[in-house]
């Protein structure tokens, strides 16, 4: 795929932030691709994981930021663990992740995803642990397309859950759940 | 805590997945059940909290560092040197944070002002295998009870407990052979395969479903052609998408692998002569039957 990226768009500085923000140096990457050989989601992804890597060093910040494959990055790690010039690519994802939210920006076409560590991590403020019924239920009323999609399927799956006890709809708090609030005050 | 205490009792954080009513609460009922039988003495952290997942750390470092230094503070609090965490993705997580902030002093400080605890940093987080392989080998040879006849087993180790290796330094992270040692101390076959370490798409249970149910379909295809009749996993997340998926692969496919997944703990329970049900094998999308009946009892 070509792509189309002017020199007004670019950012000189962006590899500087990541750095500063991660510690992670994308000047090392010298293109080899083998991140993107090993990579289980590559074919879902917009941009391959050293396209990404190659945005970051040339400041294509727009299109690093707003790209669907940080999203999709499962975080197996295998390009980081692969990678000869000890680049830590999926550590990359991360920070870019969190950039992309910080400025709005984040993909639209993979809300699913924003939305369910949106969710879960609600319920993590709310207990100090997963109510995974609590959780799964506040992604499906905030997706409903993807929730109709997979109703059938939830339905089977959720009652074979309930029926052997495996999906509790009381939450499973903690008793210090005011310091996970403030946790989440100071650094959420 | 005296020296004795000390030395035989480990920190237990089960992480959210595999406590009781929950959807991997068979790994938990499997891995106590077993170390009742043959130690070490597992003694539950308390009041431990969600170490953020992948979640946590896709969307906020800080946070999710310190989501999971909470929990080693409080185990420090405890008195433990060392902790259990069963759940891969809860291990990887603790030890990424402690590494992260015994590198990054800034991160350390906010981190503990966050938690409104110090860190020391002295506790060592164990997986399940390492606990296995370092504690419980020549228990499980003393104790034996059933062995297993005509299984074969492929041992998946997924991603979390071997990446990023240079961090968690646990055994080879292309070539693992620790859960593979295991299924052959217990007298199971070892099918040599080629995806140990393949990722199953984890956390896209539910956000992505069709991509975790392409991985999963490579993942059972490559097992089924090693000639594998089980699967051994050691994480939750593997175990749900394993098992739970191969309904919605037989949906979109038409095959039905109907392989069973079944956790280490819960083959070494049933070496041990546990009864099946103890250790939750009746909670699984796939039945476990076969692989329960392979097991007969060791003529002395």
């Amino acid at each position: 795929m070509k792509i189309k990226i002017t020199t007004k768009e670019l950012t000189s500085d962006f590899a500087k932030e990541v750095k500063e923000r991660s510690g992670i140096d994308v000047k090392k990457c010298y293109q080899c691709g083998k991140c993107t050989a090993g990579c289980p989601v590559a074919y879902e992804m917009d941009y391959m994981p050293n396209q990404i890597i190659r945005f970051v060093q040339i400041g294509a910040r727009k299109q690093a930021l707003t790209s669907r494959t940080i999203w999709l990055c499962a975080s197996c790690i295998t390009c980081t663990t692969r990678c000869p010039k000890e680049v830590k690519i999926a550590e990359l994802m991360d920070v870019l992740r969190e950039m992309a939210l910080e400025e709005g920006v984040a993909n639209p076409m993979e809300k699913d995803i924003t939305t369910f560590h949106e969710a879960f991590l609600n319920s993590v403020k709310k207990h100090g642990r997963i109510s995974e019924c609590g959780m799964i239920m506040e992604y499906k009323r905030k997706r409903p397309k993807a929730a109709l999609k997979s109703a059938l399927q939830d339905l089977s799956d959720g009652s074979h859950l309930m029926l052997k006890g495996k999906l509790s709809l009381a939450p499973h708090s903690i008793k210090g759940k005011d310091s996970i609030k403030r946790i989440f005050e100071k650094l959420g | 805590m005296s020296e004795e205490t000390k030395k035989t009792k480990i920190g237990y954080y089960p992480g959210c997945a595999i406590t009781k009513c929950s959807t991997s609460e068979e790994y938990g009922t499997s891995v106590l059940g077993v170390s009742r039988v043959i130690g070490p003495e597992l003694v539950e952290i308390d009041d431990w909290n969600c170490c953020g997942a992948s979640s946590g750390h896709a969307t906020n470092h800080k946070l999710s560092t310190a989501l999971s230094v909470r929990n080693i503070s409080l185990a420090e609090k405890d008195g433990y040197d060392e902790v259990l965490a069963p759940c891969p993705m809860c291990s990887q997580r603790l030890i990424v944070s402690q590494d992260d902030v015994e590198k990054d002093e800034k991160l350390r400080e906010e981190v503990e002002d966050a938690i409104e605890m110090p860190i020391s940093n002295n506790v060592k987080v164990s997986n399940y295998l390492e606990i296995v392989k370092n504690y419980s080998m020549d228990e499980i040879a003393e104790k034996q009870k059933k062995k297993p006849e005509g299984l074969k087993v492929a041992s998946y180790y997924g991603c979390l407990l071997v990446r990023p290796p240079k961090i968690l330094k646990f055994d080879d992270p292309e070539d693992p052979k620790t859960m593979d040692e295991i299924v052959t101390a217990i007298g199971a076959e070892a099918v040599d395969w080629e995806f140990k370490t393949s990722c199953c798409g984890g956390g896209f249970t539910l956000s992505r479903t069709d991509v975790v149910v392409k991985l999963t379909n490579d993942i059972l295809e490559g097992a089924a052609d090693a000639g594998a009749n089980a699967i051994a996993v050691a994480c939750p997340m593997c175990h749900a998408n394993l098992d739970m998926k191969q309904n919605n692969i037989e949906k979109e496919t038409g095959r039905r692998f109907n392989i069973p997944i079944v956790y280490i703990s819960e083959l070494i329970g049933l070496a041990l002569g546990l009864n099946p049900k103890d250790l939750g094998m009746d909670k699984h999308f796939i039945d476990t039957g076969s692989v329960i009946n392979a097991f007969s009892n060791i003529e002395k």
